[in-house]
């Protein structure tokens, strides 16, 4: 592989990261997945919404795109759309994606439109010091619930799969390899890609709920992980506070810009239906 | 089109849709919305014919980052809403001012706020054309009066977006949205089109996004073309990447809107007739113009010495220009669709040498010219 270092804009350094935090793992994976996958940098567009993880395409050497919070895949969309041979990988955090941008997020999964997004999922609203996002877990806590959080979480992979995106996967940063590998999948599938990376925020999360630092919280990963072929064969109670990583989902199904290709075709005389 | 058929009765809507075709528009994302909609209906049959997209998104906001993100995908890129659509869009608005991402939006105005009256004309989004963002912002805002200058207007909304890399707004209002008028479109060959400047520096030597060099308006590439560059919301530097660096920010803050103000006579347009001799000078713009622009006319045969100013351009607003033409007026009547928007910039310009009448109305109906004329006749 080539040396990771060429992906990364060494100017923008030193990223704004806690020191413990996750999100360099997983950024540090992505990284590793399009090298596996080979995508041309001057043909890759890193689109990002607000918060921690969005910061991650500043550090990034390819033409990037920090939008508006809760709109990267909106953004991504009119990227992808208006230019489809570009690749287009969305990064996002757990409030991004599935607070404020929840209506894009099932809307891009349900149209299949072929872009990579990869959740970089704290369970945390780091960027504005530590509020619940809807991945915070029932009875966790923030400091907007200092009596413990009666929300119930979204089950994010379920959610965008519900809404038809066709590669669906998770994996913590305490899994790497997997995630790794789980991301260049992504990559490779022809639309709409979804992998949700479990990530630590010890500053915020951690600490509030006496979890301990960033090894804690990844040994925590590693102690309550289970693969989603065994989580087949376990008991709603067993699963209770697990945490199902793998491939849960891969499928084909037409892709938006392809299906718009033929559109263009029909109308311009060259389709069947012309 | 031919030459044949390049006479024809259009909706302002419609030739809202011919002018974006004419200026090289082929990214058009939107959301259903009255009375805005047929500009999206048209463009989802002839974008594809030109080998442009259309996509209709989940909602408002998503259409005008839709917009934005093709736009930087090297696409002339346009959306197009009515007040409560326009309200959801500014955030997106303002990213598109402060990273100076050149993008068209329509806005066909109907009464407000809230849901108000969909199907009936208004003029009262004139202020949120201003100022519907958050932070100091450029606006370049055109208002026209008729089917025929909604499509040269639209024109000229590209052709100003793409060269000073900045959102250009096309506020229109039922009344022309929905009104049919005869119009002989020019000759496609015979139109000025703008495209934005590209970075003349090979792909592999260091391009700055924010960098003007001699000028005040940076080159734009497209993403794709090999720079690799970074753009954010965050208030940035030359290289694009965030700053708090006071004197980088004071700096990129009043560069974006130094360079609309710098060109604010040539992105000024104003019309006028009747006023060298005028006693009262009607200012009007949009739909309104069209009543005002007859009550003149009847004042005049009335023996009232009235005189007549449109409004083309109403951000940057034409202050100069309406101060000059009402020297002489001893009253200034501004006849708009709302509760007074316009009027008070009119005041601003004329600093107190001319009374102010502000004639509204926001009940979703048009004046008639007798309206306006007994206004003019001081009734």
């Amino acid at each position: 592989m080539a040396c990771l270092e060429d992906y990364l804009r060494k100017g923008s350094m030193p990223h704004i990261w806690c020191a413990g935090c996750g999100h360099g793992i997983v950024m540090n994976s992505l990284i590793r997945a399009i090298d596996k996958v080979g995508l041309d940098k001057n043909r890759t567009v890193v689109v990002s919404g607000i918060g921690c993880s969005s910061r991650a395409p500043g550090y990034m050497d390819f033409d990037t795109l920090h939008t508006t919070h809760g709109r990267a895949l909106a953004f991504a969309t009119g990227v992808k759309f208006a230019n489809p041979e570009l690749n287009v990988i969305v990064i996002t955090g757990d409030g991004d994606a599935s607070a404020i941008g929840g209506n894009h997020l099932i809307h891009a999964a349900r149209r299949n439109i072929d872009i990579t997004t990869v959740c970089f999922d704290n369970s945390i609203y780091g960027m504005t010091s530590g509020q619940f996002s809807p991945m915070t877990p029932t009875g966790r806590f923030a400091t907007t619930t200092p009596y413990g959080n009666i929300d119930q979480p979204f089950d994010l992979c379920e959610l965008v799969k519900g809404a038809g995106a066709t590669y669906v996967a998770r994996s913590t940063t305490y899994h790497a390899p997997l995630t790794v590998n789980l991301i260049a999948k992504a990559l490779a599938h022809k639309g709409f890609a979804f992998v949700d990376v479990l990530s630590q925020c010890p500053t915020y999360y951690g600490r509030r709920n006496k979890i301990g630092g960033g090894v804690e919280m990844m040994k925590w990963f590693r102690d309550h992980a289970v693969q989603v072929q065994k989580s087949r064969g376990m008991s709603p109670e067993e699963l209770a506070d697990k945490i199902v990583i793998g491939e849960m989902h891969s499928s084909v199904k037409p892709e938006y810009t392809g299906e718009y290709r033929k559109i263009i075709d029909r109308a311009q005389g060259r389709g069947p239906e012309s | 089109m031919n030459e044949m058929n390049r006479v024809r009765l259009m909706q302002g809507n419609e030739a809202c849709v011919e002018g974006a075709l004419a200026a090289g528009l082929r990214f058009f994302a939107g959301y259903p919305i009255t009375p805005s909609t047929e500009i999206a209906e048209l463009l989802s049959e002839r974008l594809p014919r030109v080998g442009g997209r259309f996509i209709q998104m989940e909602d408002e906001i998503a259409s005008m980052g839709a917009v934005i993100g093709a736009s930087l995908a090297g696409a002339k890129s346009m959306t197009a809403t009515s007040g409560p659509g326009f309200s959801l869009k500014q955030e997106n608005i303002g990213y598109a001012a402060l990273t100076e991402i050149p993008c068209v939006v329509v806005n066909v105005q109907r009464v407000g706020p809230s849901t108000g009256m969909p199907t009936s004309p208004a003029q009262g989004d004139v202020m949120q054309a201003r100022w519907g963002t958050h932070g100091d912002h450029p606006a370049v805002v055109y208002t026209p009066w008729s089917v025929g200058e909604t499509y040269s207007l639209t024109v000229k909304c590209f052709n100003t977006a793409e060269e000073l890399r900045t959102p250009v707004i096309l506020l229109m209002d039922e009344v022309v949205g929905h009104m049919r008028e005869k119009v002989a479109l020019p000759a496609v060959g015979d139109l000025e089109i703008v495209n934005r400047r590209k970075p003349d520096k090979p792909s592999r030597d260091v391009y700055l996004p924010y960098d003007p060099g001699d000028g005040d308006i940076p080159p734009l590439a497209a993403f794709g073309d090999g720079y690799r560059f970074h753009v954010t919301g965050l208030t940035h530097d030359m290289r694009g990447f965030p700053t708090n660096d006071s004197k980088k920010a004071e700096y990129l803050h009043r560069r974006i809107c130094d360079k609309v103000a710098k060109r604010r006579e040539r992105i000024t347009i104003v019309e006028s007739r009747d006023t060298a001799d005028a006693d009262v000078v009607v200012v009007a713009y949009g739909g309104s113009a069209r009543p005002a622009s007859r009550a003149v006319t009847l004042a005049r045969g009335a023996g009232v010495k009235a005189g007549f100013v449109r409004l083309v351009t109403i951000w940057p607003f034409p202050a100069e220009e309406v101060a000059s033409l009402a020297t002489h007026a001893s009253r200034v009547l501004v006849p708009e669709m709302n509760l007074g928007q316009i009027a008070g910039e009119v005041e601003r310009a004329l600093k107190g040498r001319a009374p102010v009448t502000h004639l509204g109305k926001v009940g979703g109906v048009l004046f008639t010219p007798e309206e306006i004329l007994d206004a003019i006749k001081g009734v």
